[in-house]
């Protein structure tokens, strides 16, 4: 019954994040807004960790396996993209690849700096 | 074909289910990146598609099943993060910085390769919010005129190849700060990325959820603001 529980709170967390979606009129979706109301729910212990832990940590274990499906339907923009495919392979593969280098080592340049300062406080 | 399989639901979820084993079989096998699970599934997934004669919608109906849980799935992204607070509250600067940084980029590189190639403006508008998940990307798409079937080839495109190319990024560029890897990861390729960063590690998990977030809200305010001067 602990899974079917947590089943429960989750599922209760994402209904009120679809509300939220429906009645507030900013382009976030349910699921931005879910992850931070479950985040304060944590942070406020309204909620606590062992209450949605065995459920939550097998979601994040499948996730890759639930993009499938939207990942497929790409098949259907198809028409959409027809004879502006290389502009558009080229546009995304390198500025994906463009803004994973520069904010990994942008972060990675900050936290070095940081510690070299704390060093240096000591 | 469609007749037969349109009658229940659990073809879309047993071939999803069966096509993301192979993919995790072959990667077990062969340990190379470009062998990442996702993309091995959706490929097998298309060819039985075309290969059976089956539509996409008659596929969907029972896939949807499995997508549903996507929304639960990014909500449970709280608790990586929420045990992780710590790296977090650490690291504010880092993250900030980082993705405001790689929010410029995207916008320069997206723009630089639009004028070197003479690509219309209307594509260029579909791909400007595609870093984002895919409602706040069509969200962005829409107001600023793009077409959100493109915007949404965009985004999955991101996602997919940051989640095979990351770790060899990486590499190449000597990242090895897990908090670095995980913002790397979930600022150009958002909650697919994250699902890899997961596997790297749960601080690159944690880090690559907040970075959904932060470039989330990022990107809205950047991209209409540059539309609005450039265009």
């Amino acid at each position: 019954m602990k899974y079917i529980y947590q089943i429960g709170i989750i599922s209760a967390i994402s209904f009120v994040a679809e509300l939220l979606y429906v009645f507030l009129p900013l382009p976030v979706p349910a699921s931005v807004y879910g992850l931070l109301i479950l985040f304060f729910l944590l942070m406020a212990k309204i909620v606590k960790l062992e209450q949605i832990e065995d459920v939550a940590d097998w979601l994040l274990k499948i996730m890759p396996l639930l993009f499938v499906g939207p990942s497929v339907g790409l098949i259907t923009s198809f028409d959409a993209i027809k004879g502006q495919i290389l502009p558009l392979i080229v546009m995304c593969v390198v500025s994906t690849i463009g803004v994973m280098i520069v904010t990994s080592i942008t972060a990675q340049a900050v936290i070095r700096i940081r510690n070299r300062k704390g060093k240096e406080n000591r | 074909m469609n007749e037969i399989v349109s009658d229940s639901v659990f073809f879309g979820v047993a071939i999803s289910i069966a096509a993301y084993w192979i993919g995790e079989k072959v990667r077990e096998k062969w340990k190379l990146p470009i062998f990442n699970p996702l993309l091995i599934a959706m490929l097998i997934v298309i060819a039985v598609l075309f290969l059976c004669d089956i539509d996409y919608e008659t596929y969907h109906q029972g896939a949807q099943y499995i997508t549903f849980l996507l929304t639960p799935a990014t909500i449970c992204l709280a608790v990586p993060l929420y045990r992780q607070i710590e790296v977090l509250k650490k690291n504010v600067a880092a993250i900030v910085i980082s993705i405001l940084c790689g929010c410029i980029a995207h916008v320069l590189i997206v723009l630089g390769i639009a004028v070197l190639f003479g690509v219309e403006d209307i594509l260029i508008l579909s791909i400007l919010p595609k870093s984002v998940t895919t409602p706040i990307a069509i969200g962005i798409s829409e107001e600023i005129g793009g077409i959100q079937a493109v915007t949404v080839v965009g985004v999955c495109t991101a996602g997919i190849l940051g989640s095979v190319v990351g770790p060899t990024i990486f590499k190449w560029c000597k990242v090895t700060e897990p908090v670095a890897q995980g913002l790397g990861m979930g600022a150009p390729s958002h909650a697919i990325g994250t699902s890899k960063a997961l596997e790297m590690g749960e601080i690159q998990g944690a880090m690559s959820s907040l970075a959904i977030v932060v470039t989330g809200i990022l990107t809205v305010i950047i991209v209409p603001i540059v539309t609005e001067m450039y265009f």
